[in-house]
């Protein structure tokens, strides 16, 4: 599993050796390829006009293209903003609500990019084929579709300690742009140009997986809740500046403290696990029909919805769990 | 057997409803009282099972190159795409599958043939395990307030009453009598359930026929009675569960309720819940979208909300949040009635109850509920779910609505209740099944005229013999939620009411959670509970021993042994699948050519890449996927539940996505 941003083909079709090479080597002798672009066709083929573009077939001649539009930017932040302003709008009846949710689409774009993480899944462990996934920049969609492919796919990234170690790569280092992507939420009036979120949909899918394989997941709620808070504030400094290079300039490994060392401490790591974890060696596939597909209730209504009663359900879950 | 055309049909295909590619062969067998569908040649002959009074409609589709498709729809929402070669064949069984889902008469339903192996005193013991006396003694009456009264002993007064009814003490056999011709269908005001703490009672009835201006005394004196068998509250409420507009209109027709001038202290509220035809309607339109293939999460929202399905759930749970709160806070005593008072009123009686009393949340007091509420107060339960051929406009899911209010709380709810959402399942599973005599005709007059008590089996002894199937793992009888009422959120509550995939989805396994929490969970106590009682007897056994003060290496590597042998159950491994069809160009199945098709198809699914993830079914934990479970299987057997044992499994999630 590859990723990368876009080629820059540009409007004149420009070729790069290197990178044809580059792409050449992945595959073996008699292999298939393909190449997962999370932007439309179109979109795809507008983008040569500002310099960008997609690998021309005769150029990479064993990569298959296919296109999987997941909307990302201002689309995400808008769907985000209307689904929470859904949520939270007392004077809703019955009768409208379901319409509300789907105006919204934030289901749509979690229903889009667990299909496509399946399907870059699918490619590896079906087809035994590599994938390249990029979109423009490749450090938004293309790293929600990388980091679920390998949740479906690998079981060590299903433990707490993989999970971390999947976020830390296929996010933090990757260069997935925090700072700029999670700075004021869906509440906040100024909407930013550069927020949107990305990383809460991963967490979404993430939950959705869980949901489908509850036993599959080492982790539970709680720790996507955190991380979901600790992407906009937090007293850590994992979460800060939009890539490792800003992160070395702000010196941030000396002088701030890592979210992962304290999740991690004995005392607090047992809030995050999930009682009814179980490890799962197979690859999970989860089933992206709507009715499949629910609005994450833990994170949209968390300040809403009176959570008592799913409290002690879950208590009683451990007890059961502990008492064996 | 005279309507079978044609017991046997062979090569046939089996369509899955999602992926039409994926079609199994085999050969279908009518029977007088199944349609059963063999698969050939796999090593596990997986048998699909269908019971013709399941049976909700049959479709003969236009034919095609492949044979002729026919479509049946079942009431438990199970849904079989047959494609039968040849189309003559097709057409008998179109002919007799339509004669056999509409029996004429009661002895064709199954419950006369099913024969569980039981002896007769078993069969009767299993009638007598719900007694409806022993629930009314439980809670507190006979007493002061309220008396038995026999005057319907011979249906005289109300034939789709029972024969032994709870009315106040003040009400004399004449006031009942007088009432009882003011209202519809003679059922006049009743108990159905009365709350010891505070003398706050339900009371049900049907419309009083009050036309524009007509009175009646014996009425009025009845609904005095019942205010005053309440000596802690000067006032009864007065619930209408219809919309004011149908009850305005019902006047016209000589009908109505009750105007507050005319009968003292009463409170009349109108709780709008639409009628019979609106709620058949409303599944109906959610079904279509169920049935959508590869529907978008547009599709998906847009369909379920123009069914309305959930805002009729919602209605039904209002009222009877709103009688709860009646009788527990306020202490008011309530009299609900609709138009027959045998749909909505029962609807609303039994959600009331529920979430008054912590014992109709257990296994027991829920099956009771049912008994009290539904079956003794005369529900149409042959006209509601078609046991025998009738009209087509009495047909409504209205106990099904009921049903599902149950599961909405219990998602509110989870330990709340002793039972889970499989025991539920299967409850409905088996009004429409007609395999047990519990839920045939229309009232406890008729059932007794048939004898069903003599000639058929009852569910609730099936379902209490394999009680341990439906328990609820995270249930405790001290804890919080179990005690006293419940009391869901009114507002803002939209969002607590979610599409029920276990039973409109429930046969396309690949939809659900791949993992049951209630399985694992049950499969942990179990343990737990085997390991502690195994820990007492070694404890016992080391005691003894050190009493006698002999070597005690041996008793040691023994308890060593017996843990190792309860090794932690892990039932989740085997629950992988395969993979849906994530990509919508894939155009053909099993092979695919890469040469074929543009850039943006996708991928090659073999038979051979399927294989590898076939879950394990010997260690699969779920019972709903147990292909091995052979005594389900003939009509003498177990009365398990055929076609869902034998219907898909987790492996055939292959299916269409958007």
């Amino acid at each position: 599993l590859l990723r990368s941003s876009q080629p820059l083909t540009g409007p004149n079709r420009r070729r790069c050796r290197e990178d044809e090479q580059l792409l050449g080597t992945i595959l073996d002798e008699g292999q298939r390829g393909f190449i997962i672009d999370t932007r439309s066709a179109q979109a795809a083929k507008q983008a040569r006009m500002s310099g960008g573009g997609t690998e021309p077939k005769s150029c990479y001649p064993h990569w298959r293209r296919m296109h999987r539009a997941l909307d990302r930017g201002r689309l995400l932040q808008e769907s985000f903003i209307r689904l929470v302003e859904a949520c939270s709008d007392p004077s809703l009846s019955m009768d409208r609500w379901l319409a509300r949710l789907d105006g919204s689409r934030w289901l749509s774009h979690v229903k889009a990019a667990l299909s496509t993480a399946c399907l870059a899944a699918q490619c590896l462990d079906r087809e035994h084929s590599s994938v390249l996934v990029h979109g423009a920049e490749g450090t938004d969609t293309t790293l929600l579709v990388t980091a679920l492919a390998q949740l479906i796919l690998d079981p060590s990234c299903r433990t707490l300690e993989g999970f971390q170690g999947l976020l830390e790569r296929e996010w933090i280092q990757a260069g997935h742009p925090f700072h700029a992507r999670c700075a004021r939420s869906a509440s906040a009036h100024a909407r930013g140009k550069q927020e949107a979120p990305l990383f809460l949909l991963f967490l979404d899918c993430v939950w959705q997986l869980s949901r489908q394989f509850p036993l599959s997941l080492e982790f539970g709620e709680q720790l996507l809740l955190t991380l979901f808070d600790n992407a906009y504030a937090s007293a850590y400094g994992t979460f800060l500046c939009n890539s490792e290079r800003e992160r070395s300039l702000c010196k941030v490994k000396e002088s701030t403290h890592s979210l992962w060392a304290w999740l991690n401490q004995p005392e607090e790591k047992h809030k995050y696990l999930n009682p009814l974890y179980s490890p799962n060696p197979l690859v999970i596939w989860p089933s992206v029909e709507p009715q499949s597909i629910q609005l994450w209730q833990g994170l949209f209504l968390r300040w809403i919805r009176p959570s008592q009663h799913l409290d002690e359900a879950w208590a009683e879950i451990q007890r059961v769990v502990e008492g064996n | 057997m005279e309507h079978i055309r044609m017991p046997k049909v062979e090569n046939v295909r089996l369509l899955d409803r999602l992926s039409s590619r994926r079609a199994v062969v085999g050969t279908l067998y009518l029977t007088a009282t199944h349609v059963i569908f063999v698969e050939n040649g796999s090593e596990t002959r997986k048998e699909t099972w269908v019971l013709h009074s399941q049976i909700s409609s049959i479709e003969k589709q236009a034919t095609t190159a492949t044979g002729c498709p026919l479509l049946i729809r079942c009431k438990n929402f199970q849904v079989i795409q047959l494609v039968i070669p040849q189309e003559r064949d097709c057409h008998d069984v179109y002919i007799s599958l339509i004669r056999l889902a509409r029996p004429v008469k009661y002895e064709e339903l199954y419950c006369f043939s099913f024969n569980p192996k039981l002896g007769k005193e078993e069969r009767e013991q299993g009638w007598k395990l719900v007694d409806l006396n022993e629930e009314y003694n439980r809670m507190g009456v006979p007493n002061n307030y309220w008396q038995i009264s026999d005057v319907n002993r011979d249906y005289g007064v109300c034939d789709s009453y029972p024969t032994e009814v709870y009315v106040p003490k003040s009400a004399t056999a004449h006031i009942i009598v007088g009432s009882s011709k003011f209202r519809s269908r003679r059922r006049f005001p009743a108990l159905s359930y009365y709350c010891k703490g505070n003398n706050a009672s339900i009371c049900r009835s049907s419309q009083p026929l009050s036309g524009f201006s007509a009175r009646c005394l014996e009425d009025e004196q009845m609904l005095q009675a019942i205010r005053k068998a309440n000596p802690g509250s000067d006032f009864i409420y007065v619930v209408d569960t219809r919309p004011k507009l149908n009850a305005m209109a019902n006047r016209a027709a000589g009908k109505g309720y009750e105007n507050e001038d005319n009968y003292s202290n009463i409170k009349f509220q109108f709780i709008g819940i639409e009628n019979i035809h609106v709620m058949r309607n409303s599944l109906q339109k959610m079904l279509e979208v169920c049935e959508l293939k590869s529907p978008s999460m547009s599709d998906f929202l847009w369909g379920l909300e123009n069914s309305g399905w959930l805002k009729h759930i919602k209605a039904i749970m209002d009222a009877g949040i709103f009688i709860a709160k009646a009788v527990a806070e306020e202490g008011v005593s309530v009299l609900v009635h609709c138009s027959d008072g045998w749909d909505r009123t029962a609807q609303v009686c039994s959600v009331a109850s529920l979430l008054l009393d912590p014992y109709y949340r257990t296994m027991k007091g829920f099956m009771v509920l049912i008994e009290k509420d539904w079956v003794s107060f005369g529900h149409k339960f042959n006209h509601r779910y078609g046991n025998l051929d009738g009209d087509p406009k009495e047909i409504s899911p209205v106990i099904d609505q009921f049903i599902e209010c149950v599961w909405q709380l219990m998602e509110q709810f989870p330990c709340a209740f002793e039972f889970n959402e499989r025991f539920l399942i299967h409850i409905q599973h088996h009004i429409y099944s007609c395999q047990f005599g519990n839920f045939l005709c229309n009232s406890q007059k008729e059932r007794r005229e048939l004898k069903i008590r003599e000639r058929t089996y009852s569910l609730w002894a099936h379902l209490w013999k394999n009680r341990a199937d439906y328990l609820n793992p995270v249930y405790r009888s001290d804890h919080s939620q179990t005690q006293g009422t419940l009391h869901p959120q009114i507002a803002p509550c939209n969002f607590l009411y979610k599409f029920w995939s276990g039973m409109y989805n429930r046969f396309e396994k690949g939809l659900h959670p791949r993992q049951s929490v209630t399985d694992y969970l049950m499969a942990v106590k179990e343990e737990t509970q085997q390991l502690e009682e195994e820990l007492e007897v070694l404890q016992e056994r080391l005691a003894n021993l050190q009493k006698s003060q002999s070597g005690d290496n041996k008793v040691k590597s023994k308890q060593q042994d017996r843990s190792e042998q309860f090794g932690l159950y892990t039932s989740s491994n085997s629950l992988a699948n395969t993979p849906q069809e994530y990509s919508k160009d894939l155009k053909s199945f099993p092979s695919w050519s890469p040469s074929q098709g543009d850039e943006d198809s996708a991928l090659i699914l073999t038979q051979d890449n399927l294989k590898s993830s076939d879950p394990d079914l010997s260690a699969n934990s779920d019972q709903e996927s147990g292909v091995e479970d052979l005594s389900c299987r003939s009509p003498s057997g177990g009365g398990c539940l055929p076609s869902e044992d034998s219907g898909k499994d987790s492996d055939e999630a292959v299916f269409l996505a958007g």
